[in-house]
Order: structure tokens, then sequence, then C-alpha cells
């Protein structure tokens, strides 16, 4: 292989202008594949963390009292109208919910499981009323299933009995801040109205979620709800938030609990995420198809230009397989250090990027993160395909006869 | 000069056409029968488009006859392998041409380390003593790191000769290789490949023009319309 190295880096020496457009060319395409990939990954994970706020990746949930027929038999041949009425919804826990957390975390890919127990009620302070949602969770557990830390705008993220986190609408809706005492009402016959302190406000990503989300302890929500040691969902957080539904379904076997992921609560987001990566996949695909026609068309200009060497070499016993070798090298070789380059001038532009590109605030519009393991694929792919570029012309100076060749 | 009755190359019947089933059909060569012993220093001469070059071409493994058999070192010649076609050729042939075709990337030295390169060897310092050795053996000891275009042509057509010897080859063949030099040149070229063909026992079959030079040669085989029309030792 040593020949053949050997040859190789010395036709491209020796063509410079050549060897540098060609360079240049896949430099550039690799820099683009690069920069598009991070970008749009960054947008999309910025987007998912927007959109799915303070929602878990996966849900489990108990399944809902089933629908009674009211109208109609199966037996009958007549149409018949069925009209479906579901059983009147009430706070309803999950059976031996601490075993299920436990098969669910043995599940792979699984990163955290929590308990959660959540509800409607309305928080009262003064004169001011809001409907809210009362998520009922143990804060330790919760924070691995949604990262309450970065959402929090004042105040400190503690939940001791009598605290409580509020959206920030919330907060503002009220009146209340950091300290203020609210009242949350279950509006039930038997419940007292109990009084919280806000400890702190969190911004989940979305205004009305941020308007009606009240954070207590899962004790304290439990009594409030008179649904001792109960919980009404688990949430999972998984390691790869597109295999939500793929994860959902291996949990699904394992309960009987309804287990929905973000996939399916979110489809309209998800087909939209999907239009995005297909559009810059093609962009991909034709980015790579020019710079590999380039370095062909280069090649083949090459095995032209050197056609009386590739004869000299063959006279001299360089078989038809080192010949094909040395072409299929060389386009590897313009491959690999093209995608080099190509990966220093999209870590520039992403740097250019989330330096200069700047929202009306001046906050960088979203983060960008260029993964070593992108960089890696992308100089992987681009030799890929400068070899694979190479295999016409390296056919071709394979097959030229050596006498012929030498009287070129 | 010994000779040893083996030969290093044997023709027989050896017949070349071109464009075969066409109406421009050519023969060129009509039924060469040839047999080169070892040690010889031969000329092969003949005018112009008598197929010396053809005939030469084919022993070098350059192109296959259309029919007859070639055997170069004791071993037969089968064209349906290139792989095996390629070896034989690195192992036993060495080339000089008359444009000296060194390859233009390369300095003198790489050039003359180029074939043994192509074997897969591994150019080790005996390797390289022994390549700069043949350069001082061409008298360029000191030009081993020009490129042949800082060469003359008398200078480039040594180094060619360098590496053709560089594999120790049983045949070197040599197509005009003094065709584009001037008289003095020239002969100082022929002196030299008689050097190499006394010390090293290397067998050489070379086409020329020049009756002086082919005078020189131990035996002359004349070509004339695609067939050996004297044989003279």
């Amino acid at each position: 292989m040593i020949f053949e190295i050997q040859i190789a880096l010395r036709f491209l020496r020796e063509g410079r202008t050549q060897s540098a457009l060609i360079v240049g060319g896949v430099t550039v395409g690799v820099a683009v594949v690069v920069f598009i990939s991070a970008l749009v990954s960054g947008l999309q994970s910025n987007t998912i963390s927007r959109t799915l706020g303070a929602q878990a990746h996966i849900v489990a949930k108990p399944v809902d009292p089933e629908a009674r027929r009211q109208i109609g038999d199966d037996r009958s041949d007549a149409t018949s109208i069925a009209v479906v009425q579901t059983a009147p919804r009430k706070v309803r826990s999950i059976n031996n919910w601490q075993q299920v957390i436990a098969a669910f975390e043995a599940v792979p890919t699984v990163v955290a499981v929590s308990p959660m127990l959540s509800g409607a009620a309305i928080a009262i302070r003064g004169e001011g009323r809001n409907a809210v949602t009362i998520f009922g969770v143990d804060l330790q557990r919760y924070d691995r299933i949604v990262d309450l830390r970065n959402k929090l705008v004042t105040g400190s993220l503690r939940l001791e009995p009598g605290d409580v986190l509020v959206g920030t609408e919330l907060a503002r809706d009220l009146g209340a801040d950091i300290g203020d005492r609210i009242t949350i009402s279950t509006g039930t016959v038997t419940a007292t109205d109990e009084r919280f302190r806000i400890t702190g406000t969190l911004d989940l990503g979305n205004r009305d979620l941020s308007r009606r989300a009240v954070y207590l302890p899962l004790h304290t929500a439990q009594n409030l709800f008179e649904l001792p040691g109960g919980v009404t969902s688990l949430e999972v957080r998984i390691q790869d938030v597109f295999a939500a539904d793929k994860v959902a379904a291996r949990i699904a076997r394992i309960t009987p609990l309804t287990v929905d992921s973000w996939m399916t609560t979110n489809s309209q987001l998800l087909s939209a995420l999907s239009a995005q990566t297909a559009s810059t996949t093609i962009i991909r695909v034709f980015v790579s198809i020019v710079v590999m026609l380039g370095i062909a068309s280069v090649l083949v200009v090459a095995v032209v230009q050197k056609t009386r060497e590739i004869g000299i070499l063959r006279a001299m016993g360089a078989s038809r397989g080192q010949m094909t070798r040395v072409f299929l090298l060389q386009g590897s070789l313009v491959g690999l250090v093209g995608s080099m380059l190509g990966s220093l001038l999209a870590t520039l532009l992403v740097f250019l990027f989330v330096t200069f590109v700047r929202g009306v605030d001046g906050s960088p519009l979203f983060p960008i993160t260029l993964e070593p393991q992108l960089l890696v694929v992308s100089c992987i792919g681009a030799t890929l395909c400068g070899t694979l570029a190479a295999i016409a012309p390296a056919r071709r100076a394979a097959r030229l006869d050596p006498a012929m060749a030498m009287r070129a | 000069m010994s000779t040893t009755a083996a030969p290093v190359l044997r023709l027989s019947a050896i017949r070349k056409s071109y464009n075969v089933g066409t109406p421009v059909e050519a023969e060129i060569l009509h039924g060469i029968d040839l047999s080169l012993a070892t040690g010889e220093f031969a000329a092969l001469i003949g005018p112009s488009g008598s197929g010396k070059s053809t005939l030469l071409n084919i022993i070098g493994l350059l192109e296959p006859p259309t029919s007859g058999s070639v055997e170069i070192a004791g071993r037969a010649v089968s064209y349906n392998d290139d792989d095996s076609l390629t070896r034989l050729r690195s192992e036993t042939l060495g080339f000089v041409f008359q444009f000296h075709h060194l390859l233009p990337a390369f300095t003198a030295l790489e050039n003359v380390l180029m074939p043994r390169l192509i074997n897969g060897q591994k150019i080790t310092e005996a390797v390289r003593a022994e390549a700069l050795h043949l350069l001082d053996a061409v008298g360029l000891r000191e030009a081993e790191s020009k490129k042949p275009s800082e060469l003359s042509g008398g200078m480039q057509q040594r180094v060619a000769i360098a590496r053709a010897l560089a594999v120790k080859p049983a045949l070197v063949l040599a197509d005009e290789p003094t065709g584009n030099l001037d008289t003095k040149t020239a002969a100082d070229i022929f002196v030299m490949l008689r050097k190499f063909n006394r010390d090293f026992g290397t067998s050489f079959l070379i086409v020329t023009h020049d009756p002086r030079l082919a005078a020189t040669c131990d035996r002359r085989i004349t070509l004339a319309d695609g067939q050996i029309v004297s044989d003279e030792r």
C-alpha cells in the first residue's frame, strides 16, 4: 500500500491547482452539511424543549373507565348509532405505583421516572381567582424529568410542606410575588382550603401553562385531593426524545396503564419537525452528490493527464489493482482532507452564527452545539463519498493499455 | 562474454494483427521465432514500420500476440490473468524507452526506487544504498534529488537505465535508447549498457537505428516487413 499512497500523494501534489480547487469544493460542501445539520438539530431541540415545556417524554395514566354502549348491538344488521358516554371523571390513583416505577426504570433508555398527582383547583389571592392545575410532585425526582431549575425565574426551587411553585403568568395574574401566600381550593365539599407560600416562579415556555401551573409537594397534593398515598400519573424521561413512541410501546407492554409519548400528544409538531429533517436530508444528499461529481470529474481529468505516467508504472510492473487503488486513494484523500477543513469551517460558521445572529433582545436565538460525533460522521461520510466518486476514474486508469498509454 | 544455453526469451510463431475483423485488418508480424540466451547482448534492427516496436511490446508483455507463444525466463506467458502477467513483467523485465519515460513528479533516486516500491518492497537503507549505487554506476550520484526536468536528455536516459536495472531483471528491453541523443552521448550510453551486461550478466535486447552501435552488439537481428530477415552473431 506504500506504493499506492506515495503515488496518490504525488499525483495530488503535482496537480496542485486542481487538487486545491476540489479540496476547496469538498471543504465548502462538508461545511454546509455540518453547519445545516448543527443548525437544524439546535433549532429542533430548542423547539422541542420550548414546546414540551414542562411535559415528560412519556406519561403513564390509569385507563379511562370503559365507555358504556348505550344503543345498538353487535349482532344487529341494522345501522345503529352508538352513543358513547364516558364515566364521570374523578381523580384516580395508580395501584402499587412504587413497583410500577421500579418496572419502568428497568426498561432500557429510561433515564428517570417520577410520580405525579395532578388535578384541577382554584388559586385565590385576595380578589384574584384563577383556575389552575395542581402538579403534586416529589421535587427531587421530578427535577430529573423536567428541568425546572432552568425554568426558574424568581425565588428558589424549594418545595417543603407549605411551599408552592407557580407559573410566572399565574403569579402576575394573582399579583403575587415570592413569599406571598395563596390559597388553593379543590372545590370539593369536604376539602378544606389551604394556604401556601410562593417560593419560586417558573417560566414553563408556554404562556397558557405558566398561567395555570401550580407545583406542590406530592404529600400536600395527596391530602388536598383526598388521595392518600396515591398518584395519578407516572412521568418518564428517556435518552432519545425521538424514540419516545418506541419506548412508550415497550412500557405499554409491561403495564395495564395507558402510556402516551409526547409524540402522540404533539403529532403536529412532530410532523413539522419531520418535514424539517426531510428537507435537511435532501440538502445533505444533493450537496454530497455535487461534491462527488466534482471529485469524479477532477479525477477523470487527472487520469487523462497522467495517462503516460500510468503507462510507465504499468510497464514497470504496477498491476491494475495497484492503479485502481492509486486513484481510489486520491478520492479518499480529497474527501478526508476536505472534510477536516470543512469541519473547521463549520465550527467557525457556528461560532459566527452564535456570536452575531441574535434576537431582538440581543440574546442568542437558540443554542447550537457541534457534536464531535457529527464531525466524525461527516469526515467518514466525505471520505467514503470521495472513494465512491473515484471508482469510475480508477477503473478507467486500470483499464489503460500500458503500450498505448506510453505513446500518449 | 559468456552465454549459457538456457534461453531468457523464447518466441514461437508470433503473429500480430491490428484491427482484427475489420476491413483495415493488418498483420504486422508474420510468425516470428526467436530465442535469446541468458547474458546475450542483442540488437534488433530494421527500417521504420518493420514491426520492431510491436515485437518489443510483445516481448515486454505490454501487448498480447494475436497468435504464437512467449516464454520468459523459462516461464510460459498466459495472457488470461493480468496480475500474473504484471508480476512476471515486474520480476523479470526492465525497460528503457526512447523518451526515457521517467516519472516527472519523482526525483532521480525515487524513479530508480519505483520498481521496488511497485513490487511492495520496503525501502530500507540497504535498498536505498543499492539504488544510489546504481545511480553512481550511471555517473549520476550527485543528481539523486533532481527531478527529470532538471536533467539533460542523456542524464535522463541514464536514470532510466539505472531504473531498468533496479530489480535485477533477467532481460532489459531498450527501445531506441539513444534515439534522441547526440552521437557522443549515444556511444556513452551503449558503453554503459554493455558494462551492465558484463557486470550483472543481464540480457539486453536493444532496438536501434544506428548501424555503428548495432555493430558493437554480440548479435544483430534484422526485422523487415514483420519477418526476421537476418540473424548474425
